[in-house]
């Protein structure tokens, strides 16, 4: 079952990728990147990463992409010339460049030797809210201090860049 | 709990988050929307993460969990900025193609 | 006492430094009282030495650690040992003369102070080179002395010609210290020292450190060096020009000092040259070849300070000759009787050239007998002692050489004599050209013309005295002596072993040979000179060998047309073809490629995003690739 569904999703959230990048209009990228998005939450849970998967939905899915609907919205592109697409060598060479990058990374991958799996009764946890918060309290406090610091400066900077010359 | 590697390989997720890595790419190169360019980069952080996910669950290690929150963090921080560069570059330009901004070699 | 051996260097040092500084503001007679004081005050402190030294002891300082390496160290230490004590004396006493001296002879000069701080500066340097404990410390005051010797050649800097003696007397020095730099680091590599004390330990066993091949090399490189600053054949050719320095730095660095230290180099370092009998046989033909050709060359100069150059080239090779048949002793007796009748000679030369107002061609002088008297009979006492007629000191040295060489074969004997006849040829020429027949000066200098003030005649007077009784110093035995100076030494030097003694009839044959043909050779001149009153032609009108004699064997268009010329030749193809096209094309080629390169690949940056981001994922892919497929 679990296979057929991990299929699934994946089938989705290639097709909604590339939905994403192809699409003439902007609103539609937009939410067909919020639906890879869900596909991606569909793989953490399985992966048993609860909380990763609901982070990721309140996130990306909630406030990242509700952040470009509005720019997209804001903006009104719609019938502006940046949507007729490039001449057509330069997609093929995009598409092609992207082709050998993947392939590249597939042939990567395939000389890589992958780690055995770990015990499976330590697994359930390491996804858990409880594992996840010691960790960030414990090993990586001063990242997750420093993160806060990383916000104030881009709420600073984004303030400056959009506040309207007097 | 079911093992999942031992429904679907770890090279499978591997594979997936590659592939949707190269779709990103390929969104990079191939739009002129810098909108939809900056949601390439949103794809590809996005399959990096998933390869983090992976490799944690398939470690048993929390560590790789806990670098996706930071990853969307600064994805989020990454975005409110670019975004907002976006808006005064149009406002300036009153284009957000990209092939327009050729002002970068002065 | 012995505590202030540093103080015997550091005194001229402050000399040097004190007229330094304060060239501009110091009276000229304040300045001459520091210069002369400081030596005369290193002087009195190498007496206080007297002791000590006489008892046989040798004194060392160590100051400090100058240089250590990983498996050698060198301090900056003296060693006053008998050798190095006696030469104090020559350099210090000899040297406070040559200062009182130039007090009057430089009294007229503007530069007058800096005369005398570069005075002090050789005093020192030359103190150093025989009182350190080390050859580096010796290579150093080698060095010091070669600086001072080229500025003071160079004194009188306007004169062009003066500058280029002196630029000619600092690079003929520089491929003799190239030799002994290399002996050096050859002596460092094979012994891991260059300590005097533990090179020459007593009962150290050099044999065991390398073959006869070793020593070979090291002494010939040593050689070298010597020959370098000595002023031996072929390096010889910057003494003759040197003497466009001031005279009192003729006498002291160019006859009675500076040109010693390579005969002293060999002294100190016998231990090795006794190791390598082939150096010696070098050193031996070396010193006699160089007596011989520049004796010859004196014989057809015109200029007063040239022939006594030549003579003082000569002299120094007879010590080398010396030094070479094994007579150590012989060779550093005659160097220290040597620095008192040449430094008397100069002096004597200066003081001609001081009465005469500077005039130095010997064609335009004589009948100066009258006009300078003092002069005269110093000049006389010198040359009595250069020609060898007893009981000069002179006689007594030179006597010694020639016995040595007697002992060695008689044809070496044969050519010794020959060299030290032409010198009382040439020698008796000078005087008798000078000093008696008629005057050919102008009327000009003839009106000026005075004898010198006391501080010039004192001097001559002090040196004359020491040429007279020098000899005493090592009077032989079979004249009632104790070969005293011989005894002195040993504990420093010892003589070779005799290949076989000479019966004292012989000795004395040979002696009254010596003296009867001296004798003879100064009625020869005076035969041509006086009874003829020939005067030497002018240059143009020489012909065959009187020529070739004057133009000192063409020797200096010898090196012209086989080093400098080519050198020059390369440094103008250098500077016309290399430097500009190549050196330069090289270096601009690097910019106008530099420039073309930019612009072409400027055009790659456009500054179009697009065209930034594909090159970026390119980059990407490569570096992927690169890693994973290769």
């Amino acid at each position: 079952m679990q296979q057929i569904l991990f299929y699934i999703l994946a089938l989705l959230a290639i097709a909604f990728s590339i939905a994403t990048i192809t699409s003439r209009n902007a609103m539609y990228s937009v939410l067909s990147l919020v639906a890879t998005f869900f596909a991606l939450a569909g793989f953490y849970l399985m992966l048993n990463a609860e909380f990763v998967a609901f982070v990721h939905i309140i996130v990306y899915a909630g406030a990242i992409m509700v952040l470009f609907l509005f720019v997209v919205m804001m903006l009104n592109l719609n019938q502006s010339p940046v949507n007729i697409p490039r001449p057509l060598l330069a997609r093929l060479a995009a598409v092609v460049a992207g082709g050998i990058f993947g392939l590249t990374l597939v042939a990567a991958l395939s000389q890589t030797i992958l780690p055995t799996s770990a015990e499976s009764t330590a697994l359930a946890e390491v996804g858990s809210v409880r594992t996840l918060g010691k960790m960030l309290f414990n090993e990586f406090l001063l990242p997750f201090e420093l993160t806060s610091v990383l916000f104030i400066a881009t709420m600073v900077g984004v303030v400056v860049l959009t506040k309207k010359e007097e | 709990m079911a093992q999942i590697f031992n429904i679907v390989p770890l090279e499978h997720f591997i594979i997936l988050s590659l592939i949707l890595f190269s779709i990103g790419v390929i969104g990079v190169l191939l739009r002129r929307n810098m909108i939809v360019v900056f949601m390439s980069i949103e794809l590809m952080l996005n399959a990096v993460n998933l390869m983090a996910v992976s490799f944690s669950a398939h470690k048993g290690d929390s560590a790789g969990q806990v670098f996706v929150f930071f990853v969307m963090v600064v994805a989020a921080a990454e975005v409110a900025l670019g975004l907002a560069i976006l808006v005064m570059i149009y406002r300036n330009v009153k284009s957000i193609d990209i092939n327009e901004l050729k002002q970068l070699k002065w | 006492m012995e505590n202030l051996i540093w103080l015997i260097p550091t005194l001229p040092l402050l000399g040097f430094t004190v007229l330094g500084l304060g060239a501009r503001s110091l009276p000229k007679g304040m300045a001459a009282f520091i210069g002369c004081g400081m030596i005369v005050a290193a002087f009195l402190l190498s007496v206080g030495l007297a002791g000590p030294i006489f008892s046989g002891e040798s004194l060392s300082q160590d100051l400090f650690t100058w240089m250590r390496g990983s498996r050698w160290s060198v301090n900056f230490g003296f060693q006053v040992d008998q050798l190095s004590w006696m030469m104090m004396l020559v350099i210090t006493g000899v040297g406070a003369l040559i200062h009182v001296y130039s007090a009057g002879y430089m009294h007229d000069d503007e530069r007058h102070n800096y005369f005398f701080a570069y005075l002090n500066l050789f005093v020192f340097f030359m103190l150093l080179l025989v009182m350190g404990n080390n050859y580096l410390l010796l290579f150093a005051g080698w060095e010091g002395v070669g600086l001072c010797s080229y500025l003071l050649i160079g004194f009188w800097f306007s004169n062009n010609e003066y500058n280029d003696a002196a630029k000619k007397a600092f690079v003929m020095n520089r491929v003799g210290d190239l030799g002994f730099l290399l002996g050096l680091f050859l002596t460092l590599t094979v012994f891991g020292s260059l300590n005097y004390s533990e090179l020459f330990a007593e009962g150290a066993d050099l044999e065991a450190y390398g073959s006869t091949a070793i020593f070979t090399a090291i002494t010939l490189l040593f050689i070298v060096g010597a020959a370098g600053k000595s002023a031996q054949i072929p390096l010889y050719t910057w003494l003759p020009d040197a003497m466009a320095g001031p005279t009192p730095v003729s006498a002291l660095i160019h006859a009675a000092t500076m040109v010693t230290a390579g005969i002293y180099l060999v002294l100190r370092s016998l231990a090795f040259f006794e190791l390598a009998p082939f150096t010696l046989n070098v050193l031996m033909w070396l010193g006699l070849a160089t007596s011989i050709f520049a004796a010859t060359i004196g014989l057809k100069q015109n200029d007063i300070k040239k022939v006594l150059a030549y003579s003082t080239v000569s002299q120094l090779g007879l010590m080398f000759f010396a030094l070479g048949l094994g007579a150590y002793v012989a060779a550093f007796f005659h160097l220290v009787t040597h620095a008192f009748f040449k430094a008397l000679l100069f002096l004597g030369a200066g003081s001609v050239i001081h009465g005469m107002s500077g005039e130095q061609d010997i064609r335009k002088m004589g009948a100066l007998r009258k006009v300078l008297p003092v002069t005269f009979i110093v000049f006389l006492i010198g040359t009595l002692a250069i020609a060898g007629i007893p009981p000069f000191a002179g006689f007594v040295s030179k006597d010694q050489i020639l016995l040595a060489a007697y002992e060695h074969s008689p044809v070496l004997f044969a050519l010794g004599i020959g060299a030290s006849l032409l010198t009382t040829f040439y020698m008796f020429r000078l005087l008798f050209l000078v000093f008696y027949g008629q005057s050919r000066a102008d009327h000009h200098a003839l009106e000026h013309a005075h004898e010198s003030p006391l501080s010039m005649t004192l001097p001559l007077g002090v040196l004359a005295v020491l040429s007279v009784v020098g000899g005493f110093l090592n009077w032989p035995g079979l004249m009632g002596g104790n070969f005293w100076l011989q005894n002195y030494l040993s504990p420093v030097v010892k003589e070779a072993e005799k290949h076989h003694h000479i019966s004292h009839s012989t000795e004395w044959g040979l002696m009254g040979l010596v003296v009867a043909l001296v004798l003879a050779t100064i009625f020869l001149a005076y035969q041509k000179y006086i009874s003829k009153a020939a005067v030497p032609a002018e240059d143009a009108n020489e012909a065959g060998v009187g020529k070739v004699l004057n133009q000192k064997y063409y020797v200096d268009e010898l090196y012209d047309a086989v080093f400098v010329k080519p050198t020059q030749a390369l440094s103008a193809w250098l500077g016309r073809i290399f430097d500009p096209k190549i050196l330069d094309g090289l270096v601009n080629g690097t910019g106008t490629g530099l420039v073309a390169f930019s612009s072409a690949i400027r055009k790659i940056q456009d500054g179009a995003v697009g065209i930034y981001l594909f090159i970026f994922a390119f980059g990407i892919l490569l570096l992927l690739a690169f890693q994973f497929l290769f």
